[in-house]
């Protein structure tokens, strides 16, 4: 039975709809009811807000060409000034059936917006129904100058034109009420994909050489592993893709059966624990993650994270050893642990309400030139002339104006 | 409805100028959503019909949105009254000769006095930031005068919108103000949301239409209905927020589902209700919940302050030494990679700027949900495991 229904549409169109955007009928049925038949006006402004890949923009945009309904597709990071943002509501729409770029209008002000908006509207023949401008990330709107946010929410009202603005964002919308309040649109939210949800789509894209049920189980083993993680699909589907061709490495080298299933995953499950610590980080990209696939020997698949060993010289070792004691000691305990004949300190009131944070959880602090070099003298067994290939080994270490060690 | 009064008023006073050719100002003033642009709309339209007016009132409106500095707003003036060929190249010395030229230019050749001209300014508040307050200042200089019969009319939704006016501005403005206060009981309120949700006379279907009405009327009576507008009466009185409602409402009303029923206000009412904080949480992996109860933990130990990634990645590896048997120990980037999934939901935000000296894992930062939040949202996060439940649950983080 179709879950969508709308008599001003046909069932066929619907259908297709439906097949588009799995697990999301109940909000494209919301989003339809809302919207209404083609000359009808709907609500002014929508706010429509989710975490990332949750299908906003997605559903967004399927939603607006299957229907073929008059719209305008902005991204407010592509356009993050208002004047780039006007110009390309207004280059779209004047583009509409036309192949040709429209030359781009100036448009500086809000004033001229609404001016032109009508113009065009008019020039496109689109007066009889609902225009839809779609801001996608809106949340760079607040960045905007002040009235950019609440005259978009009020854009039907303003030109007196049948138009819905959507807003589309991951922010949720008690940050972005101006101060003195604004029209308040109407809010949608996208809940996020359960683990059944992102099984159904991440299936959906099984290569055809195996069958559908192999895939599942291919599946289901990555979200074993990356699901308390990551519940980004876009992000499982880059993992689902890039690993899969080791997962299949045992039935094509014939070593396993397609339902093998503990040698599968006995095979694949250390490599995608490596994946979580480099390609999940971004730290290789994906072709050097696929070449290291390829190689025959379970090579050391290192991120850039992971230890680097460096041989240092003898006084650069020494060098950061003081630099690191000199951003972590507080400079009164410097008399205590470098010189001889020292006294003791006395525990003040401040020390000991701060006992509990340790230095380490607040982080290095900057330190001047002097109290290093001082440190170092003091460290190093036998006399160090303060020589220039001392000063030189100071760039071993990265600097700052005041020093600080990282 | 039941600002007749002031309709009545507003009216009178737009008349005054129309008709008789006086001048005057007056602010209508109320929060957002209470009428005020309805009510104008209302009064215009009357005036509009009436027979002395016909054809002999002129109409600027103009918006704080649009017209943002005292330039545009002139241009604009301009415009909406026809007379940017006679304004053409000129160049005026100031801002007032420029608009006694328009207004000069009104006068109609044989006639002593001019047409009347009727200033809109929506968001006035925003009108009262422009430099000097010059537009202000001269429309209401005008008002005061004589010459042209100018009526001005401000809407705006702050209360204090006197206390921003400068002085020689405000000494010009008549003092004339209509407040528009949500001052319904909730029997109008019920009232009010038979009226909205009734089919008018006109209806085609006249069948449909009674039946529709009949069951208005019961739910109007029905306790359950009544419970849920009682409790959005008491979150905010305004009508918008009633429309909305019932605009939830009948998405639900389809062809097979042609009446409303008192569960489909309930459901609205649930859904209209909703935090959407704690409906962000719900969708945060087991890890990034695992971070923020880590940061609950430290704002409980340390009363508020500030903490940084450090302090948080602490907590966490005590709990994962601990008490965890089903959380695997991740690594560091892994953490902090969904520390950084936080920041950007803006569910944690830095107190200062991060600059380019400090590091990443060391800016300070401050968590933007309270202790029943996070708990209410732990209850509804599906299949949590038991013992990141109990370590949020437990007061002493140290155990």
């Amino acid at each position: 039975m179709p879950i969508l229904e709308h008599p001003a549409y046909p069932p066929a169109t619907l259908l297709c709809l439906e097949s588009l955007v799995p697990c999301r009928e109940s909000q494209v049925s919301m989003l339809l009811s809302i919207f209404g038949e083609r000359q009808q006006l709907s609500f002014p402004s929508i706010f429509i807000y989710g975490h990332t890949s949750s299908g906003k923009t997605y559903v967004m945009k399927t939603l607006l060409n299957t229907l073929q309904l008059p719209h305008v597709f902005v991204n407010c990071v592509e356009c993050f000034t208002s004047r780039l943002l006007l110009e390309e509501i207004l280059i779209q729409l004047q583009n509409g059936s036309e192949t040709k770029q429209a030359s781009p209008v100036p448009c500086d002000t809000f004033n001229d917006f609404v001016r032109l908006f009508k113009q065009a509207l008019v020039s496109q023949n689109l007066q009889d129904q609902t225009v839809y401008v779609v801001l996608d990330r809106a949340e760079q709107l607040r960045e905007m100058e002040a009235n950019v946010l609440p005259a978009f929410l009020r854009l039907q009202e303003l030109t007196d034109r049948n138009v819905t603005v959507i807003l589309l964002s991951e922010i949720v919308w008690e940050m972005f009420r101006p101060n003195t309040g604004c029209f308040e649109p109407f809010i949608l939210y996208f809940p996020d994909y359960s683990i059944g949800h992102l099984q159904k789509i991440l299936s959906q894209n099984h290569p055809p050489e195996y069958s559908a049920d192999f895939y599942s189980a291919y599946i289901n083993i990555l979200l074993g592993v990356f699901y308390m993680v990551c519940r980004d699909l876009k992000e499982l589907q880059h993992l689902a893709a890039l690993n899969f061709s080791k997962y299949c490495e045992p039935v094509v080298r014939r070593e396993a059966k397609e339902r093998d299933t503990r040698k599968l995953w006995k095979n694949i499950e250390p490599h995608l624990k490596k994946a979580m610590q480099t390609v999940y980080l971004r730290e290789i990209s994906s072709s050097q993650w696929e070449r290291l696939q390829c190689e025959e020997e379970p090579g050391q698949i290192k991120g850039l994270s992971a230890h680097t060993h460096v041989e240092l010289p003898y006084y650069s070792k020494f060098l950061l050893i003081a630099a690191y004691l000199a951003s972590y000691n507080p400079v009164r305990t410097d008399k205590r642990f470098f010189l001889k004949h020292h006294g003791k300190i006395k525990k003040t009131n401040f020390m000991k309400k701060h006992e509990k944070t340790s230095n380490h959880l607040l982080g290095p602090k900057p330190f001047p030139l002097d109290r290093l070099l001082a440190i170092l003298y003091s460290i190093v067994d036998n006399r160090v002339a303060p020589t220039a290939n001392i000063f030189s080994q100071h760039l071993l270490c990265g600097h700052d104006e005041n020093w600080t060690i990282y | 409805m039941y600002f007749c009064l002031y309709h009545r008023h507003l009216l009178e006073l737009l008349k005054q100028t129309a008709v008789h050719g006086e001048s005057n100002s007056a602010l209508i003033i109320g929060p957002r959503g209470s009428g005020k642009t309805a009510l104008l709309n209302r009064a215009l339209k009357d005036l509009r019909e009436m027979k002395q007016v016909k054809e002999n009132l002129l109409e600027v409106h103009l918006n704080g949105l649009l017209q943002t500095n005292d330039k545009v707003a002139l241009k604009e003036i301009t415009r909406q009254l026809h007379l940017e060929n006679v304004v053409g190249d000129k160049v005026f010395g100031s801002f007032a000769e420029n608009l006694v030229f328009l207004l000069e230019a009104l006068r109609k050749g044989d006639r002593t006095s001019s047409c009347p001209v009727l200033f809109v300014l929506d968001e006035f508040d925003l009108f009262v930031h422009h430099k000097n307050q010059t537009l202000l200042y001269n429309l209401f200089d005008i008002s005061q005068s004589a010459q042209t019969p100018v009526t001005v009319i401000g809407l705006t939704c702050r209360q204090d919108i006197l206390e921003l006016l400068e002085k020689r501005v405000k000494s010009r403005f008549s003092h004339r103000r209509i407040y528009l206060m949500n001052s319904f009981a909730f029997k109008q309120y019920l009232r009010i949301f038979k009226e909205q949700l009734s089919l008018p006379a006109a209806f085609p279907d006249k069948i449909f239409a009674q039946k529709w009405n009949s069951n208005i009327q019961l739910l109007s009576e029905d306790k359950t209905v009544q419970d849920v507008l009682q409790n959005l009466f008491h979150y905010s009185k305004d009508l918008r927020s009633l429309h909305f409602l019932l605009m939830l409402a009948l998405s639900n009303v389809t062809v097979r589902h042609p009446l409303i029923t008192a569960s489909d206000l309930q459901e609205a009412s649930k859904q209209y209700r909703m935090d959407s904080k704690a409906n962000i949480v719900h969708g945060l992996t087991v890890l990034e919940i695992c971070l923020i109860i880590a940061m609950k933990h430290l704002n409980e130990v340390y009363e508020g302050e500030p903490f940084n990634f450090q302090m948080v990645y602490n907590e966490f590896q005590k709990f994962i030494q601990r008490k965890a048997h089903c959380m695997y120990n991740f690594e560091k980037p892994v953490v902090m990679k969904a520390f950084e999934h936080l920041l950007q939901l803006e569910l944690v935000k830095p107190i200062e700027r991060p600059s380019v000296r400090s590091q990443r894992e060391y800016l300070l930062m401050e968590l933007l949900l309270d202790n029943n939040q996070i708990m209410d949202a732990l209850q509804a996060y599906p299949n949590c495991p038991t013992d990141v439940k109990q370590w949020a649950a437990s007061s002493l983080s140290w155990l």
